[in-house]
């Protein structure tokens, strides 16, 4: 029985320890599987070629999500679905619930997996504005042993990252967000289910004491620059006076002067820059309505 | 290097033990190996949901896992659904409603909603619509799927 032609021939490995699997993706031409949605249609069409793959799913923690005082710890390997549908995620961490529930279908969302969105680090990964507005750490295994790194800095570019040949991501951890913290993601796409984001934009929102306005807001976009983009400028501005209809508005255009898209398949550079403002204001004032809410 | 696996595999009920290549996808595995032609095949990118099928009792595109993942696990196709004689009631439904002309995409749409019915038994035609958006229907225009939806919920509540 052949398979298919197309998918040329590869050797499966099952790890269900991360030993020896630093080995393998430093020595072999390896790829990770996960959630195998882009695997899949990148071996298909001959973009890559790996003579492994290796299941890294099976690892212990990968596929758990665990809460503590420090935080949320998320396994690289958690589903899509399994994150959008967990109650303290959606009552703690909205704009992660929210992104992870806007990805591709139903059935891709039982596969796809938080690290694998993160790692393969497409510009239009619904999950990556929600994960920078967190200020998310990732964790990395390596031959040494573990290290972490924010996302902030995790992200070159366009399906690059900062994770070595030898390394692969076991989890993403979360800090513990003040109490009655609000937060959301909206997205637009071409139709409203199921299709990549044309505009991505994550906002957290709490109240701080610190801050002259007393509330903070974290800000980022989706889709519209080689990576998910925070917006300080904004975030400053709410900092500094509470929020009120003028200066939401006024966010909401240092949103759109940040981003830099370019003109694809899916839109204008024009349109997705003007959705830019739309989105963030709609975000912004979901978020300050919901702090407000808690607030009474 | 030996690039062969023997999978143990449940789908609908019965088990199956078999030699694969890593390469072979679940759903041609199900197609070709064990001869279950219910699964359908459109357009192997994950987009089309035609090979949906439930993994674990959870709709997932079965050409975008290989065959050797299912070591273990239990699947169910369309076949496991209900027999010439005795349809599924969800089966029965898009049969008295029309909801399907061509029937291609019929088996993804229908192990997409038997979770989903189990979740929500009464839902609205939005969430039925959200429902089966991972399924494309080139035919129908969706309506009379939509109906079915409804019909086959108004029989089990009532």
């Amino acid at each position: 029985m052949l398979a298919r032609p197309g998918l040329p021939q590869f050797e499966y490995v099952r790890a269900t320890t991360s030993v020896g699997v630093h080995d393998l993706l430093s020595t072999a031409n390896a790829r990770l599987l996960m959630g195998g949605t882009d695997l899949f249609t990148q071996m298909r069409d001959g973009v890559w070629r790996p003579r492994v793959v290796v299941d890294v799913k099976h690892i212990p923690g990968m596929q758990d999500i665990t809460m503590d005082p420090g935080g949320l710890t998320v396994g690289a390997a958690v589903t899509m679905n399994q994150l959008a549908r967990h109650p303290a995620v959606q009552r703690l961490y909205p704009a992660l619930a929210q992104a992870a529930s806007s990805v591709g279908s139903f059935q891709l969302r039982n596969r796809a997996t938080l690290g694998g969105n993160l790692c393969n680090a497409s510009p239009c990964a619904d999950t990556a504005p929600a994960v920078a507005a967190l200020e998310a750490i990732l964790v990395l295994s390596g031959p040494a042993g573990q290290r972490e790194t924010p996302f902030y800095d995790f992200v070159l570019g366009p399906g690059r990252t900062v994770v070595g040949t030898d390394e692969f991501l076991i989890g993403i951890r979360f800090p513990a967000q003040p109490a009655g913290s609000a937060g959301c993601y909206l997205k637009l796409g071409r139709s409203r289910m199921g299709d990549l984001s044309v505009v991505g934009v994550a906002v957290v929102a709490f109240r701080d004491l610190a801050a002259r306005s007393g509330y903070r807001f974290r800000l980022a976009l989706g889709s519209v620059a080689p990576v998910a983009l925070r917006v300080p400028a904004a975030e400053s501005l709410l900092a500094a006076e509470p929020p009120h209809e003028t200066n939401l508005a006024a966010a909401a255009d240092l949103a759109m002067h940040a981003a830099v898209p370019i003109s694809d398949v899916r839109a204008t550079a024009i349109y997705q820059t003007l959705m830019v403002r739309t989105l963030t204001l709609r975000a912004l004032e979901s978020a300050w309505a919901q702090l407000q809410g808690a607030g009474r | 290097m030996d690039d062969r696996h023997r999978v143990t595999v449940t789908v609908n009920g019965a088990q199956f033990q078999q030699t694969v290549e890593p390469r072979l996808l679940l759903s041609d595995f199900l197609r070709h190996d064990l001869g279950l032609t219910g699964t359908h095949v459109g357009c192997e990118h994950g987009v089309c949901g035609a090979c949906t099928v439930l993994f674990d009792g959870q709709p997932v595109r079965s050409c975008l896992m290989f065959a050797v993942q299912a070591d273990g696990h239990e699947i169910t196709t369309v076949e496991g659904l209900g027999t010439m004689d005795q349809l599924h009631p969800l089966q029965e439904a898009f049969r008295d409603a029309h909801g399907l002309q061509c029937g291609f995409c019929t088996p993804g749409i229908l192990l997409t909603l038997i979770p989903f019915l189990e979740d929500n038994p009464n839902p609205s035609e939005l969430e039925i619509r959200e429902a089966i958006s991972g399924n494309l229907c080139r035919c129908t225009g969706y309506q009379h799927i939509v109906d079915a939806v409804q019909l086959a919920a108004q029989r089990t509540s009532a």
